[in-house]
This record gives C-alpha cells, sequence and structure tokens, in this order.
C-alpha cells in the first residue's frame, strides 16, 4: 500500500500537524518508503496468532476507586503557556 | 585530576568509602571536564550548583558513616527523565521551556542512594533515534575519532560543521557519550528499541536495558509504553550492575511497573557460568553484516565456552519481522503518546486563528522532522480501514517473536548471543538520505528484545581493525538480569577493558 498527496494531507491534519504544500511530496516519499519496508509483513502467516496486548504476563493492578492526589492547582497550571485564575486558556472554542 | 573522572564507578564509590576522595573533589573533577568538552553537546544542560550542594551532603553523609549505595557517585542524567524544579526537554523544541514539577521514579531512587546529578543528557528528540542528531540542541559527537583522524582534523570539524565525526549512536548518545569521554561515571538512559544498547556499543561503554517492567517508567517521557524501559550506561559492566540495583523496583504510580524484590546484581559479577547454555541464533547472521562484526560474535562464543558454557546453535525464524513490525508499533503509540503536546497544559504554544489552527501550527513547530513522520506513520496505521491490516498484524507478529524466544528458553537455553550491531560508528550526516529505513536498520539486533519484553546487555567486545569500538549482545530470560551480568563479566574480561579515547576535544 502507498500513500498519495491528498492522503498525506489527510494524516497531518488527523495528526493535528499543519503542513506547507512544499512539504507534502517530500513527507509523501518518506512515508511510501516506511510502508514499502513493513510490506513484507504481510508474508508472515498469522493465523489464529493472539495479537499481544501485554509484554509481561500480569494481572492488571486496581486500586480503590477514591482520590488520592490533588489539591494545588498552582503546580498544575505552573507549564502552561496560558492560565487565568488556575483555568487551562485556549482559543474560543464555542460562539 | 584527569585520573577522577577516569575511575569506574565501582572503584570511585570504594575510594569514597575508604575516604580516599572526597564527593566535592570528585564532582568538581567531572564539572571542569564538562566545560572542557561542551562542544561534543554531550549535556544539554549543566546543573553545577546542584551537584555541588549533593557532593558535599553526601560527604558528610560518608562522615557519619551513613553512606547510601551510590554516595556521592555523579551522574549524568537522559533529558528523557523529568527533574524537579530542573528543565526537561526531551531535546524536543516543544518542551523547549519545560520545568517539571515533580521527579521521575527512577531518578528519584538514585538521590535516594546518594548519587549526585551533573546535569541533563542529550537524546534524539523524544528517544526517536539511532544517532542522537535529530535532538533539538544539535548532534552529539563520539569522543572517539574517525579512523586515521589526527587530533587536529578532528578539532577543526568540531570547531565547525562537525560532518564526519562519529556519531554516539541514538536514542542515548548523550548518555553514552558523556560516560566514554569521562563526563560522568555512569548515565540514565532509555531503550525502545536499542537506544541503550546501540550507543553503548558505538562508544566501547556498557549498557542494559532490563526486562519490561523492572523499572517504572512514571516521570520518563513515553514514546512507546509498551516498548520503553529505563537503564544505565557505565564503564563496565559491575558499573551497570550497581546502577541498575538502585534504579530497579516496583512503583505504585506505574501499573505496568512489577513487584518483585530486587537481586543484588552486582553479586552476579564473577560468578560461575560453567554449563550454561548459551544460543547463537543463525538468522542474526543477517545480509549486509561486517565481516569484523561476524568473527567478533564467533570470538565472544569462544569466550564463553572457554569459561565452561556450552554453545548452541538456535533458530529464532521471526527475527527478519521484528524491526518492520516494531515501526508500526512504536509509531501507532508515539502518535497516541505525543497528542498530549498540544500548547495547552506544558510546552510551547504557536498562536492560531482558532483552536484547530494553534494545535496545528504548535505541533508543526514544536516537532522536528523524524517525530513528525513517526506521528504521521503512526495515524496512518491506527486510522479507520488499516488499523487491523497493520496494528493487529505487528502486534500478532510481536507474539510470534516473543514465542520464538520463549521455545528457546523451553530447550534450555539461558541467554542468546548475538552482535548489539550491524557496523561500528558512522559519521555525523552519513545516514541522513531520503530514505529513513537506511537509519532504522542500525536497531535489527536490539529491536527483537524490546519487542519480546527481554532483558538485553550490550558488552564491550574490543576494537575494530579501524580501531572503533565494537560490541556484543546478550539476551537473556525475563526477569534474569543476573545471568547477563555473569556472562558479560566473562566477555569484558576476556576481552579487557576497552580503553578510554584521548581528550582530544579539550
Amino acid at each position: 500500500m502507498s500513500v498519495d498527496q491528498a492522503t498525506v494531507r489527510r494524516i497531518a491534519r488527523l495528526a493535528r500537524i499543519a503542513v506547507t504544500d512544499e512539504e507534502v511530496p517530500h513527507l509523501m516519499g518518506e512515508l511510501n518508503a516506511m510502508l514499502s519496508f513493513v510490506e513484507q509483513l504481510d508474508e508472515v502467516d498469522v493465523t489464529g496468532v493472539e495479537p499481544m496486548t501485554s509484554v509481561t504476563p500480569m494481572a492488571m493492578k486496581k486500586r480503590t476507586d477514591v482520590v488520592t492526589d490533588g489539591g494545588y492547582p498552582e503546580t498544575v497550571v505552573a507549564n502552561a503557556p496560558m492560565t487565568e485564575d488556575h483555568y487551562f486558556l485556549v482559543p474560543k472554542v464555542v460562539e | 585530576m584527569t585520573d577522577l573522572t577516569h575511575m569506574t564507578l565501582a572503584d570511585a564509590r570504594d575510594a569514597l568509602k575508604a575516604k580516599k576522595i572526597s564527593s566535592l573533589e570528585l564532582t568538581e573533577a567531572h564539572l571542569t571536564a564538562m566545560e572542557a568538552a561542551r562542544p561534543l553537546g554531550t549535556y544539554v544542560l549543566e546543573t553545577p550548583d546542584h551537584a555541588r550542594a549533593m557532593a558535599k551532603a553526601s560527604d558528610e553523609k560518608i562522615a557519619k558513616g551513613d553512606a547510601g549505595a551510590l554516595e556521592g557517585i555523579p551522574l549524568g542524567i537522559k533529558d528523557l527523565y523529568a527533574t524537579k524544579g530542573v528543565r526537561t526537554t526531551a531535546c524536543s523544541n516543544i518542551l523547549a521551556n519545560f520545568v517539571p514539577e515533580y521527579e521521575s521514579t527512577v531518578s528519584s531512587q538514585l538521590w535516594r542512594d546518594g548519587a549526585v546529578m551533573l546535569g541533563k543528557l542529550s537524546n534524539d528528540e523524544f528517544a526517536m533515534g539511532s544517532s542522537n542528531e535529530s535532538s533539538a540542541f544539535g548532534p552529539v559527537v563520539s569522543p572517539w575519532t574517525p579512523p586515521n583522524w589526527s587530533a587536529d582534523k578532528a578539532q577543526s570539524a568540531l570547531a565547525g560543521d562537525k560532518k564526519g565525526l562519529l556519531v554516539p549512536g541514538g536514542s542515548s548518545g548523550g548518555s553514552a557519550s558523556a560516560v566514554a569521554a569521562g563526563l560522568c561515571l555512569g548515565a540514565t538512559a532509555t531503550d525502545t528499541g536499542g537506544s541503550i544498547r546501540q550507543p553503548a556499543a558505538f562508544t566501547g561503554t556498557a549498557g542494559i536495558k532490563p526486562t519490561y517492567g523492572r523499572c517504572s517508567r512514571w516521570g520518563i517521557v513515553a514514546f512507546a509504553s509498551s516498548l520503553d524501559q529505563a537503564g544505565p550506561i557505565a564503564r563496565t559492566v559491575r558499573d551497570t550492575a550497581i546502577m541498575l540495583r538502585s534504579m530497579a523496583g516496583h512503583d505504585p504510580k506505574d501499573t505496568t511497573s512489577v513487584d518483585r524484590a530486587v537481586p543484588d546484581y552486582e553479586a552476579a559479577i564473577g560468578r560461575s557460568v560453567k554449563g550454561m547454555k548459551i544460543g547463537i541464533p543463525k538468522e542474526y547472521r543477517v545480509e549486509g553484516m561486517s565481516a569484523e562484526i561476524d568473527a567478533l560474535w564467533t570470538k565472544g562464543a569462544d569466550m564463553l565456552r572457554a569459561a565452561g558454557a556450552e554453545i548452541v546453535e538456535i533458530s529464532l525464524p521471526h527475527t527478519k519481522y521484528a524491526l518492520p513490525a516494531y515501526y508500526i508499533v512504536a509509531p501507532a503509540e508515539a502518535s497516541s503518546n505525543l497528542a498530549r503536546y498540544d500548547g495547552v497544559r506544558y510546552g510551547v504554544r504557536v498562536a492560531g486563528k482558532d483552536i484547530t489552527d494553534m494545535y496545528e501550527k504548535t505541533r508543526a513547530a514544536g516537532f522536528g522532522p523524524e517525530v513528525r513522520r513517526r506521528i504521521m506513520i503512526g495515524t496512518y496505521v491506527l486510522s479507520a480501514g488499516y488499523y487491523d491490516a497493520y496494528y493487529v498484524r505487528a502486534q500478532q507478529i510481536r507474539t510470534l517473536i516473543k514465542q520464538d524466544f520463549e521455545k528457546a528458553y523451553a530447550a534450555g537455553v539461558d541467554a542468546v548471543l548475538t552482535p548489539a550491531t550491524p557496523s561500528p560508528a558512522f559519521g555525523i550526516g552519513e545516514k541522513s538520505g531520503a530514505d529513513p529505513v537506511e537509519m532504522y536498520l542500525n536497531d535489527v539486533f536490539t529491536v527483537t528484545v524490546n519487542m519480546a519484553g527481554l532483558p538485553g546487555l550490550a558488552v564491550p567486545a574490543g576494537l575494530s581493525a579501524e580501531g572503533l569500538p565494537l560490541g556484543l549482545q546478550l539476551i537473556g530470560r525475563p526477569f534474569d538480569e543476573e545471568t547477563l551480568f555473569s556472562l558479560g563479566e566473562v566477555i569484558e574480561q576476556a576481552a579487557g577493558r576497552t580503553r578510554l579515547p584521548t581528550r582530544w576535544w579539550a
């Protein structure tokens, strides 16, 4: 399988990465090089093989569903580019 | 003072304990060496004040007879580890201004045991790379000079565009380079597809990727969560064993960290390997592997045989599919993990006309080309209509790769011996052509280990005819790092300690 320019733009949109018109052909070449590299996986017979979900066989650890952390909003927003009153600020989303 | 920075971690520890040296003088010697080595680009942030304060505290503890296992030992920390109050960037522009409010579990355990932080070490951006050329801070230079280069030639290249000088490997290139150049006694690193073992092999240092779950991933910038594992790079196998004991252990904050006692890994050094069965997988004899690497591999097997181990040929039939399957699984997980860098909660933001535009501009400006490429391929293989064909198939192949190893271990094999890399280190700028796959092939021997969650140790095993370091890899059973340390020590002793490169940069 290989991707065309329209697909590259669609993937970039899904990944939320802006791409310029000049970058598209270049990216297409690189993505297609990767896709042709992984094509050899098609020759493996995977009938009845369980897809791996956990590399170490262990039961998922669980804990009681209670609050164990928090109460320090200054720390939480300390690295945010824009904040106000302990809220993260973003461009207007709802009219 | 140079000898203080050329000690092994074990020797420094013993000298500190015997009060022959102080942590402060050991730390000062390293800070001085770091300053002179700035053009190598190993440290992206030096923390001298921090280091001196920690060293003084260590000296007081040693005086009181209250020393921890790593008391007073100066270490470098890969910039992927969150360090409280100390800028942590993952060597990406998108995190250029990030100062964590918390400490990673693994580094906190090193400080608990008395280690001293010298600074933060460069890596490929978000640990994506095999040469440390994708760091936002620029490439890291290996302290090893290219074959037949004079110190003058290397110095002028270092002052210029650095082309032709050797890469230290990646992604933990800053860690490996700093250890080899005498800029720390040991360094933390991480390994998703070979990022500890390949740079260790390129720089004549030792490095272990422990079993998945052995070290906590909490507070380490995530790349591909089902493959990422923390581990040390140091000058000797013994030094990595000492560091791993402090780094490993259960952490309730990482659900994939395993609740198992941490053995005294150092005690495994010098243990007999007599009667151990070592597998030589025939599928690792790949096309394009240098004759020198092949000869080194045979030599390594001979060293283990001479120590009483039994060498057997084994088959790991799905080996060749590990790398392509990795380039589906790792980017898929990366595209998901890196979705968090959106310019809202931390990191750099680029303004846009609406929120989507802001996200897109922030991510286009903040991520370098390799990271963008991997996020996009990951987004593609997870997208509707392609998920089963790519992602599910890759995870099925991962099961087959793991079963290959399980069959070998069930047949009585204690560990597997392979080369660590298909070639010695290459030059800066040499593999940055149009085809990204050329760079990926560096990890052909290491990536299987991450796919199967196993421990893997890279041991320096000698120099090439041209004088460059070469490494061998030992792969173990899950949670049997001790066997790797015993076997690694045998190879290290038989091969002779790799000398440290001369300080041509200073």
